[in-house]
């Protein structure tokens, strides 16, 4: 609802705005004061909102003194953070799921079934969370918690008595006759104030000397429940067998009621014809005087014949108007059409109410469901309920009964999609729910991505195997950018924490031919220093991700350069050696170390490189050196000696080869 | 039979589920677990009872749901959790710290036992914010052994301060998962796809073997010994892939099974019956995978109702040990592999087994207990 943020009073300062995802932050400002500006609020770019669906929670205040400005963290759905519901949010997950994915399965009267029972499927899970709650609030000793369990309950009572009757009215559409029937259930399921007086009186020992007897009685006739009604009336019967008559009078009549089928045994003609004929049966038994000599007879008969005047004596019984409305149809109209509801409920409200107090909220959205204004109900439980749970959730399946097509919004795409959006939204901004808000977005086919795309990447990552779940969630939905974006997060992570290896494996998951070649440079910086490799587990590994980037090639087959030379087979190590350099797989950098690697190799007693491959070293030590500059060759003396002992190791080399080559000829 | 089957939502993502061992001897099934918290503001161990005996219905099958019996705060992710003995749990966080916790039973109450800060750690152990996750925990008698994203190995006794040995950068990615291969060797799993064999006796550093998957370098995600035939291993990996290793021989696995569509979290041989296997996986599935029977007795497993049944042929090098998770024979040559969820579509992060009952753990937040596997 709109509710008022603690401590926040535009009137003493100026507000200002800003939108977030599924947050408000509302800041004080000195606006306002020195400037004399109007105040201005900053909306968020087309982000509409249906009016006062803030829900208020104040998530931090800086408490200061007068001069200090407060910000305030608002956010839209409010119940996300209840431990409790967390079992609704993902017992309802599966359900919404299961009802996505069963879409157009069945066509007509057991796609309507199971519709039904995806719809009960969802209140038994609002009923299992409101006994978890009410036994949450019968142990909880502190009694703000107590108190707070308590709105909770009754919260997800309404929650649930809304449902139902949207359950009747749209997703099953019950027809004449079958919707008294239902209507009676549902006040019977949802009027709970009298069941410890009905089970007081029915486990006394003598139930008819109770000073509630005859109120029982009346609330199980006010109800429809005949049955009970007779059973108790008969006990009354027996201790008064002066009035035997006029009991067994009263029972038969209750008894003959006729009632609507839910079968297809009797037409509607057939069962008002019926009625009509025992309605005038109890009317002669009234006029007649039958019960003149017992008020509570009388009573019940008048209740019998739909007398207002008397039904509405026993407000009391009732507690509320809707089940006076649902009385007084099933004692006047038993055969009310749905298209005629309204009518009756507008009246029953003027009633009862009776001038005194306002309608609340939750008579304001039954009223709205008895006029079959859907998109009404739907704004009005926006309005009252601090969550998003409840309209996504029944939007959702009144639009899978294709009952909300022809309604377009003038922002987002439809209202399903606007209040699914709604409602993932708080969900990816609690910490721990986001993962069922990823499958909400994905069945909202015209922004869902997007917000996915936005949302996901504001996970925060703190272990590696979260990243997992994350990156498998965009994966999977080819996010690419996403997957880039998480693991270039993860190997930057990595790379902060020396975790060279680590980090290369993120890279090349994410294709990341940059930062590979960085990690590179820092394997290849770090052997350069230190001689050796670190992480060879890893760079003996890398098989074809190796392709990724040059430098990463490099590193692989400069370290298969080592491991060869280390097997001692020369020959295949100084073809490597030098299809680094003429491939220009080596960074010119680099071409000293690997010229200088040469060098043990030019040593051995036996001959390795041939002419040709001698020819070629000389034309890289070459090339390098010419690309030099005079002065920077005298800067560095130890390299000046190296390019030296090299021109002369390869000098000696073709020297030897020519010889054995030529005798080789020769021979 | 599905009905077997109870479940709680728990209002907790569940990333761990482990039975209290049973008494050496014991003839009944086990009737403890406890389950860690992730991705909570507050995680949490805790211990279950899986609804005492006087809860069976008239019929012998109706069972309550998993009663909580006490539960304590968990700074961090619990990334492991293994019991040490009948009272004692370790779980690895993660912040890096791995902690003893111990189940007083005469008072049903939890308290932290010993706690080793920082076990795992990036750059440096002492700075605020350097702890780095630990991912995997394994105990043996009073030897607990722990693996990080910092690729480091620790070995700790549970009555010691100190680690009695840490392996530091024994592995240049991350280290996924740990277990005991024989009483001083154990086996790491990485995030390139690699199976190490290391030898805690010896001084160096280094693995005294190396396996490794062919090609991709998918990581592997979960280990697990045959309980019996020590040289057989099992190893699920990101891709889902369930691979049977024969560390005796190669350095490949000897076969490679498709399995599940996304990450296997963990692996587990039944203890008792290793014929048995199962796995669990991040697209929500648990698979049971059984060698036990040949074809002319598995006709009759097929039509389980709920069940979806596939068979499997998968490729083996040739073997001489008679084993069904190594065998080429023809006739031997397939497994029935049954998932055992339908329609779920959150990640089961864990599950354990132990005599006919299976507990597993889900991230929408509910655990799950099915007492009789084998019926």
């Amino acid at each position: 609802p709109s509710q008022v943020v603690p401590g926040a009073d535009p009137s003493a300062r100026q507000l200002c705005f800003a939108w977030g995802p599924a947050e408000v932050l509302v800041c004080e400002t000195l606006f306002g004061r020195r400037g004399g500006s109007p105040s201005r609020g900053e909306g968020g770019p087309g982000r509409g909102r249906l009016p006062g669906a803030l829900t208020g929670c104040v998530a931090g205040t800086g408490e200061g003194g007068p001069s200090s400005s407060r910000v305030f963290v608002v956010r839209s759905d409010q119940d996300i953070y209840i431990q409790t519901l967390r079992k609704l949010f993902n017992e309802s997950h599966a359900i919404f799921i299961g009802l996505q994915r069963g879409e157009e399965e069945l066509a007509g009267k057991s796609r309507k079934a199971q519709l039904v029972q995806v719809s009960k499927n969802y209140r038994s899970v609002i009923r299992a969370c409101m006994e978890d709650m009410h036994q949450a609030a019968i142990s909880a000793r502190d009694p703000a918690l107590h108190s707070q369990y308590s709105t909770q309950v009754s919260v997800l009572s309404a929650m649930e008595l809304i449902w139902n009757l949207c359950e009747i009215l749209f997703v099953e559409a019950a027809a004449a006759g079958p919707l008294l029937l239902r209507l009676l259930d549902w006040v019977r399921l949802h009027v709970c104030d009298v069941d410890t007086m009905i089970r007081e009186v029915l486990s006394s020992e003598n139930p008819s000397k109770h000073e509630q007897f005859w109120n029982v009685v009346n609330v199980f006739v006010l109800q429809g429940r005949m049955d009970d009604a007779r059973h108790l009336l008969s006990k009354e019967a027996s201790a008064n067998p002066a009035s035997a008559n006029m009991y067994e009078i009263l029972d038969d009549l209750m008894k003959k009621m006729p009632v609507p089928s839910l079968g297809n045994t009797q037409t509607l003609t057939e069962m008002e014809l019926k009625w009509q004929h025992w309605h005038e049966e109890c009317q002669r038994h009234l006029q007649g005087g039958t019960f003149a000599s017992n008020s509570h007879l009388e009573s019940i008969c008048k209740i019998l014949l739909g007398d207002d005047d008397a039904i509405l004596e026993k407000k009391e019984l009732m507690s509320t108007w809707y089940h006076f409305l649902v009385t007084r149809l099933l004692y006047s109209h038993p055969t009310v059409k749905p298209m005629e509801l309204w009518l009756y409920a507008q009246a029953c409200m003027d009633l009862f109410l009776g001038g005194e107090g306002s309608p609340e909220p939750l008579d304001t959205i039954l009223m709205a469901a008895f006029e079959f204004e859907m998109h009404r109900v739907i704004k009005e439980c926006s309005i009252a309920l601090s969550n998003w749970w409840f309209v996504a959730h029944l939007t959702d399946l009144l639009d899978h009964c294709k009952l909300l097509q022809s309604h377009n919004l003038y922002f987002g795409s439809n209202m399903r999609e606007f209040l699914l959006l709604e409602y993932a939204s708080g969900l990816f901004s609690h910490h721990s729910l986001w993962q069922l808000g990823v499958d909400y977005f994905d069945h909202c086919p015209e922004y869902g991505r997007v917000y996915l795309e936005l949302h996901i990447e504001r996970i925060p990552l703190n272990t590696e195997q979260k990243a997992l779940k994350v990156l498998r969630i965009c994966e999977q939905r080819q996010m690419h950018e996403q997957v880039r974006s998480i693991c270039k997060i993860m190997a930057m992570k990595a790379l902060r924490n020396n975790r060279l290896g680590s980090a290369l494996s993120w890279s090349i998951r994410a294709k990341d031919a940059a930062f590979a070649t960085l990690i590179s440079d820092r394997f290849l910086k770090d052997y350069c220093e230190r001689g050796s490799f670190s992480d060879l587990d890893l760079i003996d590994n890398l098989g074809p991700s190796m392709l990724l980037s040059d430098r990463l090639t490099f590193l692989g087959k400069y370290r298969e350069f080592h491991r060869l030379y280390g097997e001692k087979r020369f020959s295949e190590a100084a073809k490597l050696l030098l299809m680094l350099m003429t491939a220009h797989i080596a960074p010119c950098s680099f071409w000293m170390t690997l010229l200088t690697d040469a060098l043990p190799l030019l040593e051995q007693e036996e001959v390795i490189f041939s002419a040709e491959q001698t020819y070629e070293l000389m034309r890289c030590l070459e090339d390098l050196t010419a690309g030099k500059s005079d002065k920077q060759k005298f800067q560095d003396d130890n390299e000046t000696t190296k390019v030296e002992m090299l021109r002369l190791a390869l000098a000696r080399n073709l020297a030897r080869v020519i010889v054995k080559e030529g005798t080789l000829d020769g021979s | 039979a599905m009905e077997a089957v109870c479940a709680r939502f728990v209002s907790q993502k569940i990333s761990k589920t482990r039975w209290r061992p049973l008494p050496a001897a014991a003839l009944q099934p086990p009737d403890l677990f406890a389950t860690g918290s992730w991705d909570n503001e507050d995680n949490r161990i805790s211990i279950w009872s899986v609804g005492d005996l006087g809860n069976v219905g008239l019929s012998g099958e109706y069972q309550g749901e998993p009663q909580l019996l006490c539960d304590i705060r968990h700074n961090g992710d619990v990334m492991d959790m293994q019991f040490l003995d009948q009272e004692r749990i370790v779980v690895a966080s993660s912040t890096g710290t791995v902690t003893v916790f111990r189940h007083h039973q005469n008072n049903q109450t939890l308290s932290a036992n010993q706690r080793w800060e920082k076990a795992h750690y990036h750059v440096d152990q002492d700075t605020s914010c350097g702890g780095a996750a630990c991912t995997g925990v394994i105990c043996n008698n009073t030897e607990i052994v722990t693996v990080g994203e910092d690729g480091r190995i620790n070995l700790f006794r549970a009555d010691q301060k100190d680690a009695v040995r840490t392996i530091n950068n024994a592995d240049s990615s991350t280290l996924h998962a740990v277990t005991f291969l024989r009483t001083t060797e154990i086996l790491t799993v990485n995030s390139i796809g690699q199976l190490k064999i290391w030898d805690l006796k010896q001084q160096r550093n280094e693995p005294s073997q190396i396996f490794s998957l062919t090609g991709d370098r998918v990581p592997l995600h979960c280990v697990d010994r045959h309980p019996n035939q020590q040289h057989i291993v099992a190893t699920g990996g990101q891709d889902g892939m369930l691979s049977i290793w024969d560390i005796r021989q190669g350095t490949m696995p000897v076969s490679l099974l498709n399995a599940h569509e996304a990450e296997m979290w963990e692996v587990h041989f039944h203890p008792s019956n290793p014929d048995h296997l199962f796995t669990c996986s991040e697209d929500g599935s648990l698979w049971h995978w059984d060698t036990s029977t040949d074809i002319s007795e598995k006709t009759s497993f097929l039509h389980q109702g709920g069940r979806s049944t596939t068979y499997f042929s998968h490729n083996t090098i040739n073997q001489s040990v008679v084993s069904a998770w190594l065998s080429n024979d023809p006739t031997k040559d397939r497994m029935e592999i049954t998932n055992l969820i339908s329609n779920q579509t959150l990640s089961v992060n864990s599950l354990d087994i132990l005599g006919p009952c299976l507990v597993y753990g889900t991230d929408a937040e509910a655990i799950y207990v099915n007492r009789q596997l084998f019926a």
